[in-house]
């Protein structure tokens, strides 16, 4: 099974990448976009999807700052 | 004799080494080693173990040697983690709370003040509380965050060790938090460099302190 990861920040913890991207869009006429958050996508195949939840708890997330979601990849 | 714990992508593990020996015997333990038998005491040092993908840390917690060190921490013996290996006694569990990307986004490299709190454990006994200690930081994965009642919990068991010197937070860390240690007060993490500050000549040699400690307890047997 292919699989994507997508890990952000936890809600209410301070996103100092997502700040910064969000205060350069309206310089670039982008105006509107809040709330911006930046986060990690990690992309997969596995062979045991029953683990994958393991997986993201013990290596891909540090739950204590970052959520995950998995997003099974339909081919 | 202390040990220094060697991961591909450390960079400070020589620097620790020489300030350790200041103190006594050192010796380098690389990261597929499992025996610490024999050692007194345990420094992670700082570096980009294993290219700090993932998280900073976050794979480096995963090697023999993080294992062993586990074992070594769980038995009481002293563990000292700096920077990067502050990190990835956090990722590991060993410690509690987690390094952030700094809040200003840039690497900072400089010399800051800290202020030792009224800690327990064999460093907690190097330190006067209230002692200012002058020591470098370098770092850009350094805010320390720990939910808000974890961070009570830790202020009322004593478990918080340094604090950044009042309006010298440089990164953003949870009440300027600068290194905390275990419930058992025997494992400290901080980011600045006390292995940076041992000798006058560079600056200060207020780090020296926290190496005594490694020392200070019989050696292991087991682990």
């Amino acid at each position: 099974m292919k699989a994507k990861v997508l890990i952000r920040p936890k809600e209410g913890i301070l996103d100092p990448q997502g700040k910064a991207v969000e205060r350069a869009l309206p310089a670039l006429g982008f105006e509107g976009i809040h709330e911006v958050r930046v986060g990690r996508l990690v992309e997969l195949e596995t062979d045991d999807p029953a683990k994958l939840e393991a997986l993201c708890e013990k290596l891909l997330a540090n739950t204590l700052i970052e959520d995950y979601e998995i997003v099974e990849d339909g081919e | 004799m202390i040990g220094v714990v060697q991961f591909p992508g450390s960079c400070d593990e020589r620097d620790a080494v020489s300030a350790a020996e200041r103190i006594g015997d050192t010796r380098l333990v690389w990261h597929e080693e499992t025996d610490l038998a024999g050692l007194n005491g345990v420094i992670v040092p700082g570096g980009f173990s294993y290219g700090d993908y993932l998280r900073a840390g976050a794979i480096a917690r995963f090697s023999p040697a993080m294992e062993a060190v586990a074992r070594f921490a769980a038995d009481g013996g002293p563990v000292l983690g700096i920077c990067n290996g502050f990190q990835v006694l956090c990722e590991a569990g060993l410690l509690p709370g987690a390094l952030l990307p700094n809040e200003g986004l840039r690497f900072i490299c400089r010399q800051v003040e800290l202020v030792a709190e009224d800690f327990g454990g064999p460093f907690g006994a190097q330190l006067t509380a209230g002692k200012t200690l002058s020591v470098p930081i370098k770092h850009m994965t350094g805010r320390y965050f720990a939910p808000e009642d974890e961070l009570d919990r830790l202020t009322a068991g004593g478990q918080i060790a340094l604090r950044y010197a009042p309006g010298q937070n440089p990164n953003g860390s949870l009440r300027d938090i600068a290194g905390v240690t275990n419930e058992a007060g025997n494992v400290l993490g901080l980011m600045p460099h006390p292995e940076h500050a041992v000798d006058p000549l560079t600056g200060s040699d207020d780090g020296l302190a926290l190496f005594r400690a490694l020392l200070a307890a019989p050696q292991s047997v087991a682990a």
